[in-house]
C-alpha cells in the first residue's frame, strides 16, 4: 500500500534511525518518575527504535506481539506514552523534509500520504496496546480486590470474624452483606464480629450499611457485635448523630470474642499446670 | 498564602480521593487525629451527596488564616438540582434516599463553620470552615 515511501525509509534506515535517536534523546522521560534507570530508559529507546522501523519489514502477527510487549515495558516502568508518540511526530517531520528536497511535488504529495499511513497506523496500535494493557491490568486488581474484600473466618465453633480494611463503598457493601449471610448459614454461626479496625471512614453510608447488615444478620437468627471502633471514629460517630445501640459494641476484637463466647454460654479457662503436666 | 486543591466528584472513587486529599491537608497543618477523622468524614459527607444527588461537582479545599489561627475550608459545589427547602435537609433524619439523614447536620456537628446556599434548579455551594486549636 505505501511501498514506495517504505523503500525510501528502508533505504535510508541507518540515517533515520541516527537522526531519530538523537531527537529522542532531547526528550526528557525522566519528568515524570525520577526512579527508573538510564540503563531501562536506554532499552526502552532502542527498543522502540526497533519496533518502529521493524514494521517496514516484519508480519502483522510479529509486529502486533512486539506492540503488545512494547506497551507492556511502558505501563511495567511508568513511562508516559505522551512522549513516545511526539517522538513519532518529530520522526515525521525530520523524513519529510528530506522528502521535499528529493523528490518532486507529486511524489511528495503521494509519499506524504503513505508517510501518515506508516505512522499513524504505528500511533494508533501503541496507543491500542498501552490503553488494553492498562485496563487488563486494573482489571486484575479489581479481581485482586475483590477477593481480599469481605472474608468471614470462622474462629470458633458457632462464631465468625469478618475483617474490614480499606474503604466502604456501594459495591463493597453489598460483598459484605452477602458473605455474611452466606457465611452464617455454612458455618452455623450464632455470633459473627465485624471488625472496623481498618476502615478510614466511617461516614453516614458506611454506619447505614453496617445497621442493615446487623439488621439482616439478626433475621437469620444470629447476632452481630462491631468491633475495632477507634477513639476518632467514635467522637464522629456521635457528632454525626448516628444511632448504634441498637448494635451490640466492643472496643477490641478481644472483647468482642469475649462477649461471643459468653453468648453462646461458654469461655476460655486455664487449665492448672499440674493437670496440664499430666496431659 | 493558601493553598488550594480541587477534587472533581464524577464517580465514587472521587469520594475517596477528596477524602485522602483532605487527610493529608490537615494532617499537614498538624490538626489533631480526631480532627482529623472529623474533616476527613465532613468531605466524605459532602462527596457522597454530590455524587448521590447530582451528576457531578467538585470539593474544594483551601488553607486559610484569620490573623490568629489556621483553618481548612471545605466547599462542596455542584450544578444539580439544587435543594427546595434548606430547613428539611438540615433536620436529622430527613433523607430522600433512604439513608440516614444524618449527612448534613452531622457535617455542621463536625464543623466549626457551615454555611448552605442552594437555589432549584441551579445547584448548591455548601462552604465550612474547621480551625485549628
Amino acid at each position: 500500500m505505501h511501498s514506495s515511501v517504505v523503500d525510501f525509509i528502508y533505504q535510508n534506515k541507518d540515517i533515520y534511525i541516527k537522526k531519530w535517536r538523537s531527537t529522542l534523546d532531547e526528550l526528557d522521560l525522566n519528568i515524570y518518575h525520577s526512579s527508573i534507570s538510564n540503563e531501562i530508559i536506554e532499552e526502552t529507546k532502542a527498543e522502540f527504535i526497533d519496533l518502529v522501523f521493524g514494521t517496514l519489514y516484519t508480519g502483522e502477527g510479529e509486529v502486533a506481539a512486539r506492540f503488545r510487549r512494547f506497551a507492556d515495558r511502558l505501563i511495567y516502568y511508568h513511562i508516559p506514552l505522551s512522549e513516545f508518540i511526539r517522538s513519532l511526530q518529530l520522526l515525521r517531520r525530520v523524513i519529510m523534509h528530506d522528502l521535499e528536497e528529493q523528490s518532486t511535488k507529486e511524489q511528495y504529495d503521494r509519499y506524504n500520504v503513505d508517510l501518515e499511513d506508516w505512522l499513524d497506523e504505528n500511533i494508533n496500535k501503541l496507543v491500542d496496546e498501552f490503553s488494553n494493557a492498562r485496563e487488563n491490568t486494573v482489571n486484575l486488581q479489581n479481581t485482586a480486590l475483590k477477593e481480599l474484600s469481605a472474608p468471614l473466618i470462622p474462629v470458633f465453633d458457632k462464631i465468625c470474624v469478618m475483617p474490614l480494611v480499606g474503604t466502604v463503598d456501594t459495591e463493597r457493601a453489598k460483598q459484605i452483606m452477602e458473605s455474611l449471610l452466606d457465611g452464617i448459614i455454612q458455618h452455623r454461626a450464632q455470633v459473627v464480629l465485624i471488625d472496623i479496625t481498618g476502615v478510614p471512614v466511617v461516614d453516614t453510608m458506611v454506619a447505614h450499611h453496617i445497621i442493615k447488615a446487623s439488621q439482616a444478620v439478626q433475621l437469620v437468627g444470629a447476632e452481630c457485635i462491631l468491633v475495632g471502633i477507634r477513639p476518632e471514629i467514635a467522637q464522629t460517630i456521635v457528632n454525626l448523630g448516628i444511632d448504634l445501640s441498637k448494635i451490640i459494641t466492643k472496643s477490641t476484637l478481644q472483647k468482642g470474642v469475649y462477649t461471643a463466647l459468653q453468648m453462646t454460654r461458654r469461655e476460655i479457662i486455664t487449665l492448672d499446670e499440674q493437670r496440664s503436666t499430666e496431659v | 498564602m493558601t493553598t488550594q486543591s480541587s477534587v472533581e466528584i464524577g464517580t465514587e472513587w472521587g469520594i475517596v480521593s477528596a477524602r485522602q486529599a483532605g487527610r493529608e491537608l490537615s494532617k499537614g497543618l498538624g490538626f489533631s487525629s480526631v480532627d482529623q477523622a472529623r474533616i476527613t468524614t465532613a468531605i466524605s459527607e459532602l462527596a457522597r451527596n454530590i455524587y448521590l444527588y447530582t451528576k457531578n461537582g467538585v470539593i474544594g479545599l483551601e488553607v486559610v488564616n484569620d490573623g490568629h489561627r489556621q483553618g481548612i475550608i471545605i466547599t462542596a459545589r455542584d450544578q444539580g438540582p439544587g435543594i427546595e427547602n434548606l430547613r428539611d435537609v438540615m433536620v436529622d433524619g430527613y433523607s430522600t434516599s433512604g439513608g440516614l439523614g444524618a449527612g448534613l447536620p452531622g457535617v455542621k456537628r463536625l464543623m466549626d463553620e457551615f454555611d448552605i446556599q442552594s437555589n432549584p434548579g441551579e445547584g448548591t455551594l455548601i462552604t465550612t470552615t474547621k480551625w485549628l486549636r
